[in-house]
């Protein structure tokens, strides 16, 4: 039974069709990655899942619940961060994280007062004077003391530095260990590359690759420094070889995984003296897929799901 | 590169941010000036009628308490008479909010930072907002002028019955540019400088009730207090009457002060800093904020008990004045006749403090629109969101905001009742007699107050991104139906619209049980409109 199945979700703003038949399913005990730009539809996702916002059409479920009508009950085993945490000026940090988790259905003490001491934040201090970090690390801890099945985090480190960033990471890894789920929407690749261990990017409302960064790395092109003895001839011949170009008197060529096999096969016979193979970072699978907005008209080169 | 540099940049986006809101404070006091002095010369065309309004209006406490006296009996002293209150309240209100919005709020979200790390001299944010706020005041106020003129009015007058609202405007831009370098925060602003509005609307109703009536019986010499009120230099200028055009000097002097306190401040202090510093609250919260209803007592009470320290100061004057009315107006039919239009019933006395009842009934009405609308407030700045991902329903949430909202009205329309019945009965004797009975009659209020948060719950949950806008004027809809319908002989169908004309004018007239009914029911159904609105649709939009 997965945590969160959306099926073909459609949600219209006017005439903007924020999420065009969105596919994404994540399974208990998971860190899942939502990766897209601002205004991709991550949030709107979200707050579907939160039942803030009607679906218009698609299957939704949540900790097999309908988000729109069993909205209390389910978020009584969820917990939210909001990306841009906004909270009551006049309140201390502390007293809005004891009233989220009041409200939420109760918290951790313990576990209350050891994050806030890891995250190093002073409760005292009135909402309206903490900084946009300090007011999501009101919203993580409020989220992280209370006991849930599943995390639903939106953007929640963009303001925390890279000190605070790893006692992040180290705390959402305590959660899953104690078989929470979590989903993690970011567009920090090198965390969610930490973090995730599958991930879904999202363009212009659709799910256009999810799967785990090893099947995503899969779809995508090696690439290949070679440096060899005698001159390398026909790797323009080979299947599944592109963009051979020579760097230094050596050559770098682009390969798709499957024919690693052939190329390397076809490369022991120059006298191979160096050999480099980089798969694709989550940076290089993220621009792909959207190479084409900066690189306008360009189609995705990768093949594949869609 | 000066303290001053990239002023006038910052003026003009400031101006380019509001440019609706100053096109419409500009260009709408005028036309509320010009409506006002229409009807009013209709009502009052003569010199004979003229003169009873002057005796009624420098006679009358609650006349004097509320319009101020009357500068003399031509046409243009009582257009200025009746409309005074409203414009003044109006420029001091809005160039209070538009200072701030342009000082403290650009501080408070951080734009001023961004802001000041361009090339922007240290004084440059708060000298564009004096120049766009005072050019708005002097710009409305130049209008005014005009219209009054175009309707048919003297031009000296004129001109200076609309330099006296613009010096309204002027004195509390000074005010407003100090409450802005105090308080940390643009609300905490807005609320220092709406208080010093509303001190010097009671100081100048105390110096006017307490004035001198000249030999004449047309002129009122107000007392010393009205003299501190910026509020009051605007009726000293007499317009219409033999003007006082120094007394404009008082409101520019106020204006010249607060902007080099301002500068004084701003010099001293950081940036986002405050002279009132940001208070620690607790680490851990008290039990009792724990849930939706904690939450919303928390949020309002400090509003609440502004409110409350307001209505008992008002309810306790009005009630002593009340001892008065008998000895004032006993010989004066017009006057009589006056606060039997307000109040209803026969008997005078009984008719003042049934017409003191519907004006607190009224003002209450705009602290259920403020505390209610604090739902569009916390949706579109996005503190709901968070609040409705946890385990509280919309329904639930939405019910605890109007059951707040009226339980704070009815608390502040007992203590209307009971202040004011206490004031009276301190002055005429048997204060529990009183005070019991006016509480009462205050209580009879509140199905109108029940239909005014029936009104702003539904229109959040129906229209939530016009709710704010049509909230108040629906509010301002019956405040004048209820003021102003009956002198201008409005059909009765158009008086009908107002929950306000349903509620019985006790003591003045018999308790009627039916309409009573009725609007609760009215109300039931608007709340029920809201609540089933507010939870079938997305949020936040």
């Amino acid at each position: 039974m997965s945590v969160i199945a959306i099926e073909n979700l459609v949600k219209t703003f006017g005439g903007v069709r924020a999420l065009d038949g969105l596919d994404l399913r994540v399974e208990p005990g998971e860190v899942h990655g939502f990766l897209g730009p601002n205004g991709s539809g991550k949030s709107t996702t979200i707050r579907i899942l939160l039942g803030l916002l009607r679906r218009d059409s698609g299957q939704v479920r949540i900790l097999d619940g309908d988000p729109w009508r069993d909205a209390v009950a389910l978020h009584r085993r969820l917990a939210y961060v909001p990306g841009d945490v906004n909270l009551w000026p006049n309140l201390s940090g502390g007293e809005a994280i004891d009233l989220f988790g009041a409200l939420r259905g109760g918290l951790d003490r313990r576990r209350r007062d050891e994050l806030l001491r890891r995250f190093d934040l002073d409760p005292t201090k009135k909402c309206r004077t903490y900084s946009k970090g300090n007011r999501q690390k009101v919203a993580i801890v409020a989220a992280f003391a209370s006991d849930v099945e599943l995390y639903v985090l939106d953007e929640p480190t963009s303001g925390l530095d890279p000190l605070m960033e790893a006692v992040f990471q180290e705390e959402v890894r305590q959660l899953t260990e104690a078989g929470a789920s979590v989903l993690l929407s970011s567009h920090v690749l090198a965390e969610v590359e930490a973090l995730c261990d599958r991930v879904s990017i999202i363009r212009e409302g659709r799910v256009v690759e999810a799967g785990t960064l090893s099947e995503l790395r899969h779809l995508a092109r090696t690439t290949v420094t070679v440096e060899t003895g005698r001159p390398v001839i026909g790797l323009t011949e080979l299947p599944g070889v592109h963009e051979v170009r020579p760097v230094d008197g050596r050559v770098r060529l682009e390969v798709e995984p499957e024919h690693l096999d052939t190329l390397l096969a076809h490369l022991v016979r120059f006298e191979v003296r160096a050999l480099t193979s980089t798969p694709p970072t989550l940076e290089e699978l993220f621009l792909r897929h959207y190479g084409d907005a900066i690189d306008a008209d360009q189609p995705a080169p990768i093949g594949g799901t869609r | 590169m000066s303290a001053f540099t990239g002023t006038t940049r910052l003026a003009r986006l400031a101006l380019r941010r509001d440019r609706v809101r100053l096109a419409i404070w500009t260009l709408g006091s005028p036309v509320i000036g010009y409506a006002l002095a229409e009807s009013v010369a209709s009502i009052y065309p003569d010199e004979q009628n003229r003169v009873g309004y002057a005796e009624v209006a420098n006679t009358s406490v609650v006349a004097r308490a509320f319009n101020g006296p009357v500068a003399s009996t031509d046409l243009g002293a009582v257009v200025v008479t009746e409309t005074y209150l409203t414009l003044a309240v109006l420029a001091a209100l809005l160039s209070t909010f538009a200072v701030v919005r342009h000082t403290r709020q650009n501080e408070e979200t951080g734009r001023a930072e961004l802001l000041g790390a361009a090339a922007i001299g240290r004084y440059a944010l708060l000298t564009a907002a004096l120049v766009v706020v005072v050019g708005a005041n002097v710009l409305a106020g130049a209008l005014l002028a005009l219209v009054l003129v175009g309707a048919g009015l003297p031009a000296a007058g004129s001109v200076a019955a609309a330099a006296a609202i613009t010096g309204v405007g002027l004195a509390f831009t000074g005010v407003a540019a100090v409450t802005a370098q105090l308080s940390v925060t643009s609300r905490g602003a807005n609320a220092l400088a709406a208080a010093a509005v509303g001190v010097a609307f009671l100081l100048r109703a105390t110096g006017d009730v307490l004035g001198e009536r000249a030999a004449d019986g047309v002129r009122l010499d107000s007392a010393w207090p009205t003299w501190l009120s910026p509020m009051g230099w605007g009726t000293q200028v007499r317009a219409f009457g033999d003007e006082r055009w120094w007394v404009l000097g008082l409101p520019v002097a106020l204006l010249v002060v607060g902007v080099a306190g301002a500068y004084a401040l701003a010099e001293r202090r950081d940036v986002g800093a405050g002279l009132l510093a940001a208070r620690r609250g607790p680490a851990r919260a008290a039990a009792g904020l724990l849930s939706p209803a904690g939450l919303t007592w928390r949020l309002h009470r400090g509003a609440l008990a502004g409110w409350a320290v307001a209505v008992a100061v008002l309810g306790l004057a009005m009630g002593l004045a009340g001892n008065e009315v008998d000895d004032m107006i006993a010989d004066n039919p017009a006057a009589a006749e006056a606060i039997a239009q307000l109040g209803g019933g026969d008997e005078l006395l009984d008719a003042f403090l049934a017409a003191m009842l519907g004006l607190f009934a009224l003002t209450i009405g705009a602290y259920v629109v403020q505390a209610l609308l604090r739902v569009r407030g916390d949706e579109s700045d996005g503190i709901l969101e968070p609040l409705l991902a946890t385990a509280v329903s919309r329904t639930r949430w939405l019910s605890t905001q109007v059951a707040g909202a009226v339980l704070g009205a009815l608390a502040l329309m007992l203590l209307a009742g009971a202040t004011t019945g206490l004031g009276y009965g301190l002055a005429a004797g048997d204060p529990a007699g009183w005070t019991v009975e006016l509480t009462g009659a205050a209580l009879l209020r509140l199905p109108a107050l029940l239909v005014v948060a029936g009104v702003v719950t539904a229109l959040f949950g129906a229209l939530p991104r016009l709710s704010v806008a049509l909230s108040w004027a629906v509010l301002i809809v019956f405040l004048l139906l209820g003021q102003l319908g009956a002198a201008l002989d409005l059909p009765q169908a158009a008086l009908n619209l107002s929950p306000y004309t349903h509620v019985p004018s006790v003591p003045a007239v018999d308790v009627t049980v039916l309409p009573l009914v009725l609007l609760t029911a009215v109300a039931a159904a608007l709340l029920a409109l809201g609540l089933t609105t507010f939870r079938h649709r997305d949020t936040p939009i």
